[in-house]
């Protein structure tokens, strides 16, 4: 290795104190400098922290953002997500072959560019779109992709039109975008106008039973899918007896189709750290992350100025508020690109530095979480609401919305429609009025949560979207009559065949073979006999799987063959007479092939290799 | 509360009325009482990890995995069902199809736990599912030891035993999803400290043939194994890892 690589290892390292509980962030700077972390780097990395060799592989080998191939000194990531895929993603993609000759996965000959895909990074709203470095950049034409990449060339940054210009504090010298916010609708989230902090101010003067009682009584639910009570979870680690405690924003936001997160991160990230810092007053937490999805980490720069200014005011540090003992800090743990790190305790332990895979419950992390202390986990936008329930009072925030499911919610909204952007209205709303407001005046299909929530049809737009009905975490992603139903379930199995962290066997081949059998079908080979299969199949993976992931992948299938039957139908043979079922002469003779190579080019895209 | 605190109370299994030392997983109040659950992944004497769901068990009707669930006072558990068993055949399906299982060339053939449980599970006939025939690299730099891991089902096994028994740390998983493998802690096993004296290596760790110990292989004929003569159940699929018994033997000894 170079000389310069391996000072760079090391002064990463060191930066983190040879930390191995911060491997992820000495792992990013090592890509970043170095713009790959090869083989000497992880035996160097093990050296310098203690770690096991093959576990600082492991590690690296997890996480979609670190390579073992150099990538180039403009790593561009393209949005594959179904929504850009559906606006101008191939007109990008045969920009780039066009102007670098090369194609995904493949890097220019002087080192200056690579190309990789990369699921959604939550800009739908305004497709498509793409991360270069830590530049991000939506509503792409092929004119402007052009323009980009000369800029690159020329001046080694964007230019001032990719990163200036942006709407509200997208434009902000600290973050650096052209994005819109996209807000459509405000209520009590957004719409209280200028920040007092008088949510954490009242809360400052409560004791943690107090709070906690306001919280129970405002009937918050948690907004990052499962809607589980906050008080609740705040009430658990509240009475564990331990020395400190821990209070974890959960910014991973990576189910396809969400971006509201990004916008409050982006417009309200006082409101988020306020909650933040409530909680930690309920549960008598000191200690504070944000775990940051990496493909935001545009918005590190202002984060860390936020809480800089927060610091500075006293309303982090010790003695907030000028209350005796109230201390509380908050640090920004970034990503590394793995959607199940969404999943908390998968979360918790990519916070330690690990492979974010889920863990056995028990222990509860509000139990034992993050270095063994009782830990929450709750959404952006839930933070967000603790704060506003302090500030307008539990019985105003539970006069909103319906019985189980108090106060508004912030929708994602995209696809195919006329305004997409961010909604916020009180729960219970129907899917026809939403459809309504963002003006989409054909849709056949919405996506209801993402590709764990549903896939329901127009004899649906009547349901609410509440916890009592339609759960969603937020994504609302509108399809019209021209789109394929099937292609977008496919895109979505596809998915979660890349996201599925591996550990349990269920989640990590029955989703591969949900994948080839929607292939089957959408190549015009499948029989009545697949559907059977697919069910039998999905009820395996749901009914065994180890975590949420698995447990709802197979819900794109079963909510299309539930709401559109017909389309399936339209495509399925009976099973030939005379023939076993299942069998196709042209892929039994691929699969010869295959065999006499010892290599499967459909499923296995780096099995040789190390780290993808 | 106080009951869950008491330090035996009961659950029962398929109708039948287990006893339970507080503490203990469902797994282990099980085998303590002589009633078999299929495992794959798990293996006595290393920490469970619930990896390969072979285990799952209906627990007041959820399923959930027997090895990491703690036993409760008056939980109600399926194990021999036939909704059950069906999950159990698909599971160990997806493991054969993941891999490459060539049975009749396979040193493991007949001491092989994979293999075993699907005779057991009655996995006759050829399965619906697409083999997925990765390419996937056999280490056979170390002198004494293979690495074939076309046959490796990623239990995790020889992961926990290096950890925490051999305290050496040779494996761990790299990669994620469907790409997952087992690592080494070097760029091959020739220059990690793995031994034949590691319980990570001692024959039954390994419940396939990935891990082979060389020039041992057909000490025992083909159709003379253990599983050739029996199924798996409880008396043979439990292994004892205690640190000082290098090389448990038992699985060879065992009387026909
Ligand atoms: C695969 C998977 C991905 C998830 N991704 C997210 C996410 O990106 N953001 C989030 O807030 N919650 C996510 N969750 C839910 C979290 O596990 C957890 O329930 C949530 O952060 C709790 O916060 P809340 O109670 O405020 O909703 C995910 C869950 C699973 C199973
Ligand atoms: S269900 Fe999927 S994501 Fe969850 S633990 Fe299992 S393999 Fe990992
Ligand atoms: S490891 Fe087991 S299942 Fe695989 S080929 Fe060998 S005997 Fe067969
Ligand atoms: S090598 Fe053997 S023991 Fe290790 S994970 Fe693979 S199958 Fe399990």
């Amino acid at each position: 290795m170079d000389n310069t690589d391996s000072v760079a290892v090391k002064e990463a390292c060191a930066r983190f104190d040879f930390d191995p509980k911060r491997l992820l962030d000495i792992l990013w700077q090592v890509q970043d400098v170095n713009r790959c972390v090869d083989a000497n780097a992880l035996t160097d990395i093990a050296q310098a922290t203690g770690l096991p060799r093959v576990s600082v592989d492991g590690v690296a080998s997890f996480y979609h953002f670190y390579s073992s191939r150099p990538k180039g000194r403009f790593a561009i990531y393209l949005c594959d997500d179904i929504v850009d895929r559906q606006h101008g993603f191939n007109d990008l993609l045969a920009v780039l072959r066009d102007e670098l000759g090369i194609a995904p996965g493949q890097i220019t000959a002087d080192g200056l560019f690579s190309v990789d895909l990369t699921p959604c990074i939550g800009l739908c709203d305004q497709p498509p779109g793409l991360l270069v470095n830590q530049y991000i950049a939506g509503s792409l034409t092929p004119a402007k992709l052009r323009r980009l990449l000369q800029d690159l060339k020329k001046d080694s940054h964007p230019g001032s039109s990719f990163t200036q210009g942006g709407e509200g504090q997208n434009g902000n010298s600290l973050i650096q975008t052209r994005l819109k916010n996209n807000i459509r609708r405000r209520g009590a989230i957004l719409g209280s106008g200028q920040l007092t902090e008088s949510g954490l101010q009242n809360a400052s003067e409560l004791s943690s039973f107090e709070i906690l009682e306001t919280l129970r009584a405002s009937g918050l639910r948690g907004r990052g899918g499962a809607g589980y009570p906050v008080w609740q979870k705040l009430d658990t680690a509240f009475r564990q007896i331990t020395a400190d405690k821990v209070v974890i924003c959960n910014a991973d936001e990576g189910e396809p189709g969400t971006f509201k997160d990004r916008v409050l991160l982006t417009e309200q990230p006082d409101l988020v750290f306020e909650g933040m810092t409530i909680a930690a007053r309920a549960t008598g937490a000191s200690q504070g992350i944000l775990y940051l999805r990496a493909e935001y980490r545009y918005l590190e720069a202002w984060l860390e100025e936020r809480l800089a200014q927060r610091r500075a005011e006293g309303l982090l540090g010790s003695h907030i508020c000028g209350t005796e003992g109230f201390n509380f800090d908050i640090r920004i743990q970034r990503g590394a690109g793995a959607y199940i790190c969404g999943e908390e305790s998968a979360l918790i332990r990519s916070c330690e530095g690990g492979r974010g895979e889920p863990t056995s419950r028990p222990p509860y992390p509000a139990i034992q979480g993050y270095k063994g202390l009782p830990t929450t986990v709750n959404n952006v936008e839930t933070f967000c609401c603790i704060a506003r329930i302090f500030e307008i009072g539990a019985t105003a925030f539970a006069r909103l919305g319906t019985p189980q499911s108090t106060g508004t919610k912030l929708f994602s909204v995209s696809g195919d429609c006329r305004k997409p952007g961010v909604y916020e209205f009180p729960f219970g709303l129907t899917v026809r009025e939403l459809l309504n407001h963002c003006q989409a005046d054909d849709a056949a299909a919405v996506v209801v949560g993402g590709p764990s929530g549903q896939i329901i049809g127009r004899n649906e737009f009547d349901r609410r979207l509440c916890f009592e009905d339609l759960a969603t975490a937020g994504a609302f992603v509108v399809f019209n009559s021209t789109r394929n139903i099937l292609e977008i379930v496919r895109a979505y199995i596809q998915f979660f065949v890349d996201e599925s962290c591996g550990y349990c066997t269920p989640c990590r081949v029955g989703n591969v073979f949900l994948l080839e059998r929607m292939d089957k079908i959408i190549a015009g080979k499948g029989e009545t006999t697949d559907i059977d299969y697919l069910r039998q199949l999905a009820d395996t993976i749901i009914e065994t799987s180890r975590c949420g992931l698995g447990h709802t992948s197979p819900r794109p299938i079963l909510s299309t063959l539930a709401n559109f039957p017909l389309v399936y139908a339209a495509l399925l043979k009976a099973p030939n007479a005379g023939s076993q079922p299942g069998f196709d002469i042209q892929k039994a003779l691929d699969e010869a092939r295959h065999l006499a190579h010892r290599g499967s080019t459909l499923y296995d895209r780096d099995y040789s290799g190390g780290v993808s | 509360m106080s009951e869950t605190l008491a330090s035996t109370f009961t659950i029962q299994v398929d109708g039948q009325t287990v006893t339970v030392q507080a503490g203990q997983s469902i797994m282990e109040a099980c085998d303590a009482a002589g009633i078999y659950i299929p495992r794959l992944c798990d293996c006595e004497g290393l920490v469970p990890q619930g990896s390969c769901r072979v285990c799952c068990v209906d627990i007041n009707g959820r399923i959930q995995a027997a090895c990491t669930q703690p036993a409760a006072p008056g939980q109600v558990i399926g194990n021999e069902t036939p909704t059950l068993n069906a999950h159990r055949r698909t599971l160990v399906e997806m493991l054969f199809h993941e891999g490459n299982h060539l049975c009749p060339i396979c040193e493991a053939s007949g001491r092989c736990e994979l293999q075993a449980m699907a005779y057991r599970l009655g996995i006759t006939q050829a399965s619906p599912y697409p083999y997925l025939q990765p390419v996937r690299p056999v280490d056979a730099s170390h002198p004494d030891i293979a690495l074939d891991n076309n046959r490796c089902i990623l239990c995790g096994r020889c992961i926990r035993a290096s950890r925490d028994i051999d305290q050496k740390h040779v494996f761990d998983y790299v990669g994620r999803g469907i790409h997952k493998r087992i690592g080494v802690s070097a760029a091959r096993l020739a220059e990690t400290d793995a031994s034949l004296e590691d319980e990570a290596i001692a024959r039954g760790t390994c419940p396939v043939g990935c891990i082979l110990r060389k020039r041992e292989g057909f000490d025992t004929p083909v159709g003379q194994r253990l599983f050739d003569r029996r199924p798996i159940d409880l008396d043979n699929a439990v292994q004892h890892h205690i640190p000082t018994q290098a090389v448990p033997a038992h699985i060879e000894s065992d009387p026909p």
